[in-house]
């Protein structure tokens, strides 16, 4: 089964600008699903339908069979949000805001306090439970927002820019929290700037660009579509010209930072061997941009020139 | 990990259920809010009791002597915690409404299965139980200074609560058409105000010429405040029926209003 399902969705808004332009898109049940796009490509919007936020001029929506027109109610109480704004009460307790959130979802006090606890504990904010939020962090605002989207264990958890201006130490333990709830059957749609992130966590992955999808694939597929990727290779004794590569282009950033492009056809061990063979020694190699990344940003750009 | 809630509100008893536990968490969230900022919700309404009582009742009400043949001090007694009542409904309503829309938490409603009329009927039960928590708090202000009568108990609870509930909803219905926090004084100041004043609170309109006591009767705080004085002390300018009657109607076409405003969600969503 899909946990969601939309067809040919449309959104004008009131100064008619066309935010969505008539998606097609379907997110199975399970999947940890990235949803990518630049800033007011559609993403919040497309988000804003789901969860009822924004009215749709057009097509329609289903979360886990129960369209948003026809079964509502059905609908919203199998999604949990994590806005991309702070939108809770900010003068109300963390506990409060996540009890009264369940309550929200028909969770009865005493479990909704049980749960309460599990999932504060769980983001570290059990300390905190007690203290007006307005005075929590920034990181600790995601994650309470994370926390009150779990609380009536929903089946669909929608992140909607979950670790935007969070360190990386918090971030890091956000995505191994999020992909235990993934794995314990929690299907995620997850949009983000760090395409890091989404290529970290999700398996499937949709692009969206000026309210149209221009991608959707596994993970791994869309990366393959890279042809060629930029390698920095840090040398242990200084160069004072590019060596001699024939094939693979190559620059001279400093005296001990090198940088070779490498395609699909080319392979790393033969780049080696050559460098080797010239007697240069390398200590280190990393990618110069995220894959992910560079193949977003030739998506999109390609989506612009056309 | 699953959710009860989504399987279960197939059936019509777990979907009942999970709306009243809906209802209630809103209730209590109000509550919660009311006697968070209680400086501002209970204690004006008493010190302004008080000071009605002291000035209206005692100080201006001995020169006055009796209206409807009942003492001035007496006379005011009901029509002022009924001013209280419609006064802090309508302020909870409005403002916690409108604070939601401003602070942007309306979306954890929003976002919620929750129906828009159990949205609206928590609120307007915030409302009303504001209402009510100061409605006591200023009567047993002036049963300590004045020996009120009840006479019809059942009556001063019955105008009691449909007259919050009735500015309860204005108060929801001013939230959500306003679009900044000067739109949610407005009314209290230039519609409300004027109403109650002029809503027999201070005399009977039996005193005022004809002209005037006709153009009372268009104001609708008049029944509910003769309704309410009713109870206490068994006088009234306008039939107590006739008045429960307009009450009801008064409800009715608010609460229509405003769960079908919800649903549209004017100024709320886009």
């Amino acid at each position: 089964m899909n946990a969601l399902s939309i067809q040919g969705l449309t959104k004008v808004y009131g100064n008619g600008v066309q935010a969505l332009k008539g998606i097609d898109l379907s997110v199975e049940e399970g999947d940890f699903f990235a949803l990518l796009g630049p800033n007011g490509a559609g993403k919040t919007t497309l988000i804003g339908i789901v969860t009822s936020l924004v009215r749709k001029t057009s097509g329609h929506a289903s979360i886990f069979g129960h369209d948003i027109d026809d079964a509502l109610e059905q609908a919203k109480s199998c999604i949990g949000v994590v806005p991309q704004e702070i939108n809770f009460n900010q003068f109300e307790s963390p506990e409060t805001i996540v009890v009264n959130q369940a309550g929200f979802y028909g969770i009865p006090r005493a479990l909704a306090r049980a749960r309460a606890e599990q999932y504060l504990k769980q983001l570290q904010l059990w300390d905190k439970r007690k203290h007006a939020s307005r005075a929590l962090s920034g990181g600790m605002k995601r994650r309470l927002m994370i926390a009150r989207a779990l609380m009536h264990e929903p089946r669909l958890l929608i992140l909607d820019e979950p670790t935007a201006g969070v360190d990386i130490e918090v971030r890091r333990s956000m995505w191994e929290f999020l992909r235990a709830i993934n794995q314990r059957g929690t299907t995620i749609i997850l949009t983000t700037h760090y395409l890091e992130e989404a290529e970290s966590l999700c398996r499937n992955i949709a692009i969206i660009d000026r309210g149209q999808i221009i991608a959707r694939d596994r993970m791994s597929n869309l990366l393959r579509r890279l042809h060629t990727e930029t390698f920095v290779l840090t040398l242990r004794a200084a160069l004072a010209q590019p060596p001699p590569l024939a094939g693979y282009p190559v620059q001279l950033v400093d005296e001990h930072t090198l940088e070779v492009e490498i395609s699909t056809e080319q392979n790393v061990n033969d780049l080696f061997a050559r460098l080797s063979a010239l007697g240069i020694e390398v200590i280190s190699l990393r990618n110069k941009v995220n894959r992910l990344e560079e193949i977003f940003i030739r998506l999109v750009e390609k989506g612009a020139a056309a | 990990m699953n959710t009860v809630v989504a399987s279960d509100t197939a059936r019509p008893r777990a979907l009942g259920r999970a709306r009243w536990i809906g209802f209630v968490t809103i209730l209590i969230r109000e509550f919660q809010r009311i006697i968070r900022i209680w400086p501002q919700t209970i204690l004006p309404s008493a010190v302004t009791a008080t000071l009605y009582l002291v000035i209206f009742g005692s100080v201006i009400g001995r020169r006055i002597g009796t209206m409807d043949g009942i003492p001035y001090m007496l006379y005011i007694a009901p029509g002022l915690i009924m001013q209280a009542v419609i006064i802090n409904s309508y302020n909870n309503v409005v403002s916690s409404f409108y604070g939601a829309k401003f602070g942007r938490h309306i979306e954890e409603l929003l976002v919620s299965p929750l129906p828009s009329w159990i949205i609206v009927s928590g609120y307007v039960a915030g409302g009303v139980m504001r209402g009510a928590m100061v409605g006591v708090v200023v009567s047993a202000v002036w049963m300590f200074f004045t020996r009120l009568p009840v006479l019809h108990p059942t009556i001063i609870m019955a105008a009691a609560v449909l007259t919050s509930v009735t500015f309860s909803l204005g108060g929801f219905l001013n939230a959500m058409f306003a679009r900044s926090f000067d739109q949610i004084s407005i009314i209290p100041t230039f519609v409300l105000t004027p109403l109650i004043y002029f809503g027999g609170v201070f005399y009977s309109i039996n005193t005022l010429p004809a002209w005037a006591r006709h153009l009372s009767l268009v104001d609708p705080i008049l029944y509910m405040v003769n309704s309410f004085r009713f109870g206490f002390l068994g006088v009234s300018d306008v039939g107590v029926w006739y008045a429960f009657a307009i009450m009801l109607v008064a409800v009715t076409v608010l609460f229509v209003a405003a769960v079908v405003l919800l649903d549209r969600s004017s100024g709320i969503r886009e």
